[in-house]
């Protein structure tokens, strides 16, 4: 529902302008929050987005320009003084404290105490009393570890709220939600704009935004580049705004190839760390020059396939074949070395070491074989050719090769890898999320760089919970439902509807509720 | 290139920080340090002089301090070589003990005696890398096999080792160790084919000090320029990425306990050979907690252990002196050294009080030894 124009403003930043050493994060930015709006900050990652609203939110002060509380001049000393003035912030990375519960999180800072003994009594009561209001369903005993990261992300939510809260800003709220949360999320992010809450939602996915916003405002390099209405503005003028230049969507890609069978998977049945069993006998065959996309919401065993086949988790039972070689109990190492290349889902625990720098990175699973070693000694000469070759051919934004991988952008971290398994000797190529948390320049290039290797007649598997990415590159789609395939088509032979349904409800139900 | 990474290319380049830093953290050791002794009512310009002749005053006092600094250099090699790996050696004191025994112990065959020295020696010293790895392969190998943790099973074992070793040379039923001519507690003498000879004649500067030193270089040759060092570095940056890339975390983890074991053993066995030839119950407590807090000093970088040990031997060996001149207590070198590991661990203090500010952290420099507790 599209806010009147002249609601009153309620926060307002004019011409802020902040410079780090080196670097203009914003300048001259003008943004104003209505009451009783959604709205959109969008921008790629590096845009300045975050600056501007650890700005508002008083952990920065701005070199220039002034931050206005209901037409007031404020200047806040810490986040201390937003939040006297109503502002709350969910951070990207929630700052909780997991062995607590949900009531303690919350009190955290404004305990009261009876006698020095903590009183939690009204807090829980308060929870209660704010989550019913909202609809945001938080138990304030439950320990917040327990929890999914969508519960703990209303927690968050609730802890702003506590605070009187009336203007939320929210960093990057979905990055770490399944499709399924993020629906839910919109729905309680509506029901706070319903109560009279005003909101600044900082996001890259242009579909959400298009879902959510009732104003727009995109960021490019510092600087507000535009304003867009939703309901006229498409993903692509969005997407093009974001870019500073067309965007091209639809992958192009020429009708695959199919060769042999690379990888089959037979009956597998695979365990998680707990012992629960999250892979079901499931078959599968990936051949050489096409791309098999799971689909799939996630948790539905797609880690623990991924891990079995890679040599990351011994399977429980079933069989692991490449190229006809059974690498059911091969280690990582065997798998690798065999020729399949592997781009893990969390890029951060496993793909990367974020303090070495890109030459050490880009050897980190060759290493040991020639050129890059010779006698148990390491070459530096071909590491660092290799390292100078990928970053140029990847496009790798970067100071040097010699920086620390941490000091890059989460999408230039992963063209780190994606350079490192795409270009080491592969038949199969398994990529987990490969485009997650990236900006849509990122994950334009790295989808490219998939189907050309595709058309190399290298076998891609690829697991994705963002259904899009899924559909618009593969060339078969399986979807996984409580660890079994519950459907396998031609991508051509199916829908993104169809593919949605069976990702709910594992072709169970004819009808979802939604 | 933008101008931004122009600039912070430069400030790499010229990033003098992690020297600095514990460098600043010293003076600002010796300047509390001083308030100390003013306290206790004497002049601290006059105490520190005298620590300072007392460390270099003379030929012979260099060469006692470098002498002092030996097995500080091993030792804490031995702690730092695992920290590489994310593993909290606290096992040095137990690994250098035994390395020290098993030396004792061999010095006294009768197979050895009458050897020549150049085969003499290294046979001596082969047996203490030998133990100390071994005894330091223990806690690696329950850390990969079962997930113990390092520090708790290092420390238990230092407590074994000395009440094992204490027994082993005191025990007179049975006799074991014991030189039974020797009226205290103490192992009988090496054969002097096997004592490794002075670099400075009668001083306690022996040629342990420069097998110590290109025990640093080699140390340091393995971390960065094996397979193996990336291997260990990579599994004390994250493991996890360790396991992905196919490196064996387990194997890794076992092999450099069992090297930091074999570093802190040499160290233990150059001290027998080197100095006194017999090994008391005693002799060598707390050289391998003291290298703990060198290795810190140091950030486990190989090359900046031997200056810290250094500087760490120089001033328990000087500091005889400043009590026989100015009356100042030994102690307080124990106090100013402490003051050295406390702010090079709290370096907020340093930081502030010579307005550095803290920059990123790189590569080289993310090693966070006050730190890593409890988190492997």
């Amino acid at each position: 529902m599209p806010v009147a124009a002249d609601a009153p403003v309620v926060l307002e930043g004019r011409k802020i302008t902040k410079t780090f050493p080196g670097v203009i994060a914003n300048q001259d930015v003008d943004l104003t929050l209505r009451a009783g709006e959604i709205h959109c900050l969008l921008g790629e990652n590096g845009a300045g987005k975050s600056t501007l609203m650890n700005v508002l939110y008083g952990l920065y002060e701005p070199d220039g320009g002034e931050v206005l509380v209901r037409g007031e001049p404020v200047r806040f000393a810490s986040s201390g003084d937003a939040i006297a003035h109503g502002i709350g912030m969910v951070h990207q990375h929630f700052q909780l404290i997991p062995t607590f519960t949900v009531a303690e999180n919350v009190a955290l800072g404004n305990e009261t105490s009876r006698l020095g003994v903590l009183d939690l009594d009204a807090t829980r009561e308060r929870v209660r009393d704010i989550s019913r209001r909202y609809g945001l369903a938080v138990d304030p005993d439950a320990v917040v570890g327990d929890l999914s990261v969508g519960v703990q992300q209303r927690i968050e939510l609730i802890k702003a709220l506590y605070r009187d809260a009336e203007i939320l800003i929210l960093d990057e709220p979905t990055a770490v939600l399944t499709p399924g949360e993020v629906d839910d999320f919109f729905g309680v992010v509506r029901g706070l704009v319903d109560r009279g809450k005003s909101i600044i939602f900082i996001t890259h996915k242009l579909r959400e935004v298009l879902a959510v916003a009732d104003r727009i405002t995109v960021l490019r390099a510092g600087r507000a580049v535009g304003t867009a209405d939703p309901a006229t503005a498409t993903e692509q003028d969005l997407a093009n705004l974001m870019v500073g230049r067309d965007v091209v969507f639809t992958v192009v890609k020429p009708p695959a190839t199919p060769g042999e069978p690379v990888l089959q998977v037979a009956d597998l049945v695979v365990t998680d760390t707990r012992g629960v069993t999250t892979v079901q006998d499931l078959d599968l065959t990936v051949r050489a020059g096409e791309i098999y996309g799971i689909a799939g919401v996630e948790g539905n065993g797609q880690r623990e396939l991924v891990e079995a086949i890679t040599g990351m988790r011994p399977p429980a039972a079933g069989t692991i074949t490449l190229q006809g070689r059974d690498i059911t109990h091969a280690g990582p190492r065997e798998v690798a070395d065999l020729g399949v290349g592997h781009v893990p889902e969390d890029r951060n625990r496993h793909g990367v070491v974020g303090a070495f720098s890109i030459v050490d990175n880009v050897v980190l699973n060759q290493y040991h074989k020639a050129p890059f070693s010779r006698r148990l000694l390491r070459r530096e000469g071909p590491m660092r050719a290799l390292a100078s070759d990928l970053v140029e051919q990847f496009d790798v934004r970067t100071p040097g090769i010699d920086v620390p991988v941490d000091t890059l952008s989460g999408g230039n971290q992963q063209k780190v890898i994606v350079a490192r398994e795409m270009t080491r000797y592969v038949h199969l190529l398994v990529v987990n999320q490969p485009t997650r948390g990236l900006d849509v320049g990122s994950i334009e290039f790295i989808h490219r760089r998939i189907v050309e290797l595709r058309d190399q007649g290298v076998a891609v598997l690829l697991v994705s919970a963002e259904l899009d990415e899924i559909l618009s590159l593969s060339d078969r789609v399986g979807v996984l439902y409580r660890g079994r395939l519950v459907g396998e088509f031609d991508r051509a032979d199916t829908t993104r509807e169809h593919v949605g349904l069976l990702m709910a409800s594992g072709g169970e139900t004819e009808e979802v509720a939604s | 290139m933008k101008a931004r990474d122009v600039a912070a290319e430069l400030r790499r380049s010229l990033d003098l920080q992690p020297v600095l830093v514990p460098l600043l953290a010293i003076v600002l050791a010796f300047l509390t340090g001083a308030l100390v002794i003013l306290a206790i009512g004497s002049n601290p310009v006059d105490a520190y002089t005298a620590l300072v002749r007392g460390m270099y005053g003379s030929s012979d006092r260099i060469a006692g301090s470098l002498g002092r600094s030996t097995p500080f250099i091993g030792a804490a090699l031995a702690v730092g070589f695992a920290f590489r790996a994310g593993l909290f050696n606290i096992g040095a004191e137990g690994q250098l003990l035994v390395g020290a025994t098993a030396a004792a112990w061999v010095g006294t065959w009768s197979s050895v005696r009458g050897l020549p020295g150049i085969v003499a020696i290294p046979v001596l010293l082969l047996a203490g890398v030998v133990a100390g790895g071994l005894y330091g392969g223990i806690p690696g190998a329950l850390k990969a096999r079962t997930g113990a943790h390092e520090v708790i099973v290092t420390i238990m074992l230092n407590a074994i080792a000395l009440l094992y070793v204490r027994w082993l040379v005191s025990s007179q039923d049975p006799l074991i160790l014991r030189d039974p001519a020797a009226t205290v507690p103490r192992t009988s003498r090496i054969d002097d084919s096997a004592r490794l000879p002075d670099l400075v004649s009668s001083t306690p500067l022996h040629w342990g000090f420069v097998i110590m030193v290109a025990l640093a270089v080699l140390v340091w040759f393995l971390l960065q320029r094996t397979t193996f060092g990336f291997e260990v570095r990579t599994v004390g940056a994250n493991a996890d990425a360790a396991r992905y890339a196919g490196m064996g975390v387990g194997r890794t983890i076992v092999l450099t306990m069992a090297l930091a074991g074999a570093f802190a053993g040499l160290a233990g066995a150059g001290e027998i050979s080197g100095t006194s030839g017999y090994l008391s119950p005693g002799v060598f407590v707390n050289i391998g907690f003291d290298s703990i807090a060198i290795a810190l000093l140091a950030r486990a970088n190989p090359f900046a252990i031997i200056p810290a040990a250094i500087l760490w031997g120089s001033m328990l060996s000087g500091a005889g002196l400043m009590q026989q001149e100015v009356g100042v207590s030994i102690d307080i070198v124990r106090i100013v050294l402490a003051l050295v590991l406390l702010f090079v661990a709290a370096d907020v203090i340093v930081r502030t009080v010579f307005r550095i500010r803290k920059e990123r952290a790189n590569a080289l420099d993310t090693t966070d030894l006050a730190g890593g507790w409890g988190q492997t």
